[in-house]
């Protein structure tokens, strides 16, 4: 593995277990309230494995950041500014498409750049996107699935998951912003390019759009400021008042 | 206390383990599963490598203490656990015994075709899937259109 800024690996680690640590917490919200019993298990068990694979990023961030914390502490234990999720994961639910547009633009990412970390030179990483490569092909083609059977479905589905997607979709660009962290982790063999995955996502929405008789946008604009941290929408606050107030109220509490 | 000379072999151990039942699926125990991926002593101390089946299963941690639990009251003091991740877990792991037991239990055992080849009840091959997820992270929700019944499928992944 060619030497990398380890401050830049910290910033990728976090990127990636804030992105499934804050959709885990998105999703598990449906727990108890989901349309039918099997998408309310379906979406519980989504949200595990998302929470499963943070605890695999966060606790590879900790060790790298080298300051004894663990991965509880970095995800209770630090305030908005310092989380690098996009946007896209912290949006509110909306309804169940919106839930379901937004679970599929994320797993066909995911799907996407799993199998490249799998092959990245830091075996750390490597062996986490091994493992979790399979979950997501597994989250990815029912979220597939669920868009196409909603957006081909009834007058009232379809109307919803092309209000989904038009309001969803400008939060998708931010996936492929690169900077200068990307940068040094790809020329480390770490992790790919960012922008380098666009072609294939597009080719993927594209195709699923189709099945689902659903009209991409044309506007390519891009909301952005999660991955790098500079300004999160509103919504992150409200996330983490909830997932953190155990923590913050009864410090180092345990099971 | 285990010293180098009276330690039980691996073999022994390996029965041991196979003897815990997984917490979610107690129907098979552990090795059945294809969790367990080696098992051997360093001087006095056994080390026992264990992959999760899914990242966020939630029953890993209690699978550890089991085993831990278990060990110790075989007499061995010196126990270190060891998580691996790659190669990442597969249902080809499950042995032969594991998959009859978990038909017998009522659940499909994973297929290569993705989908459970007969209902666990009545065997019919008439069936429908419910939903890709199921009652854990490693199961899907099938029904039998013959008798009916609903029925977990361990996937295949």
């Amino acid at each position: 593995m060619a030497a990398v800024d380890q401050n830049a690996l910290l910033q990728f680690l976090l990127r990636m277990g804030d992105n499934t640590l804050i959709l885990g917490h998105r999703v598990s919200e449906w727990c108890g309230t989901a349309p039918a019993l099997e998408e309310d298990i379906a979406l519980a068990n989504t949200a595990l494995d998302l929470i499963g694979q943070t605890q695999l990023w966060l606790g590879y961030a900790a060790e790298v950041q080298g300051e004894g914390k663990s991965p509880d502490d970095l995800a209770f234990l630090r305030d908005a500014w310092d989380f690098r999720n996009v946007l896209l994961v912290e949006l509110p639910n909306g309804d169940f498409g919106q839930t379901l547009m937004r679970q599929f633009f994320f797993d066909a990412w995911s799907s996407i750049l799993m199998p490249r970390l799998a092959n990245s030179s830091d075996p750390r990483i490597a062996e986490i996107a091994e493992k979790a490569a399979k979950e997501v092909a597994y989250h990815v083609e029912r979220s597939a699935d669920t868009v196409v059977g909603l957006g081909d479905g009834t007058e009232e589905s379809h109307q919803r998951m092309q209000a989904a997607l038009d309001d969803l979709y400008p939060y998708v660009g931010e996936f492929f912003l690169s900077d200068e962290t990307d940068a040094a982790l790809a020329a480390a063999g770490i992790a790919p390019d960012p922008a380098s995955l666009r072609a294939e996502y597009d080719a993927f929405l594209e195709r699923v759009m189709a099945k689902a008789t659903l009209t991409l946008p044309e506007d390519r604009f891009a909301h952005s400021g999660g991955r790098n941290g500079k300004m999160h929408t509103e919504h992150l606050g409200h996330i983490l008042t909830q997932m953190q107030w155990l923590q913050r109220a009864y410090p180092g509490n345990t099971w | 206390m285990v010293t180098v000379m009276d330690r039980p072999s691996t073999d022994q151990v390996w029965q041991w383990l196979h003897q815990i039942p997984d917490p979610e699926i107690p129907a098979i125990s552990l090795t059945d599963l294809g969790i367990i991926r080696d098992v051997a002593w360093a001087d006095d101390t056994l080390t026992v490598t264990v992959t999760p089946t899914y990242s966020g299963c939630p029953a890993t941690s209690i699978i550890n203490m089991e085993i831990e639990t278990t060990l110790r009251a075989h007499g061995i003091d010196k126990l270190a656990l060891k998580r691996q991740l790659s190669p990442a877990w597969t249902t080809d792991w499950m042995t032969e015994e594991g998959r009859q037991k978990l038909e017998a239990y009522g659940i499909a055992p994973p297929q290569p075709a993705g989908g459970p080849k007969a209902c666990p009840r009545c065997q019919s091959d008439n069936l429908e899937r419910l939903s890709q997820f199921g009652s854990t992270p490693c199961k899907a929700q099938w029904r039998c259109r013959d008798c009916l019944e609903p029925f977990d499928y361990f996937k295949c992944i």
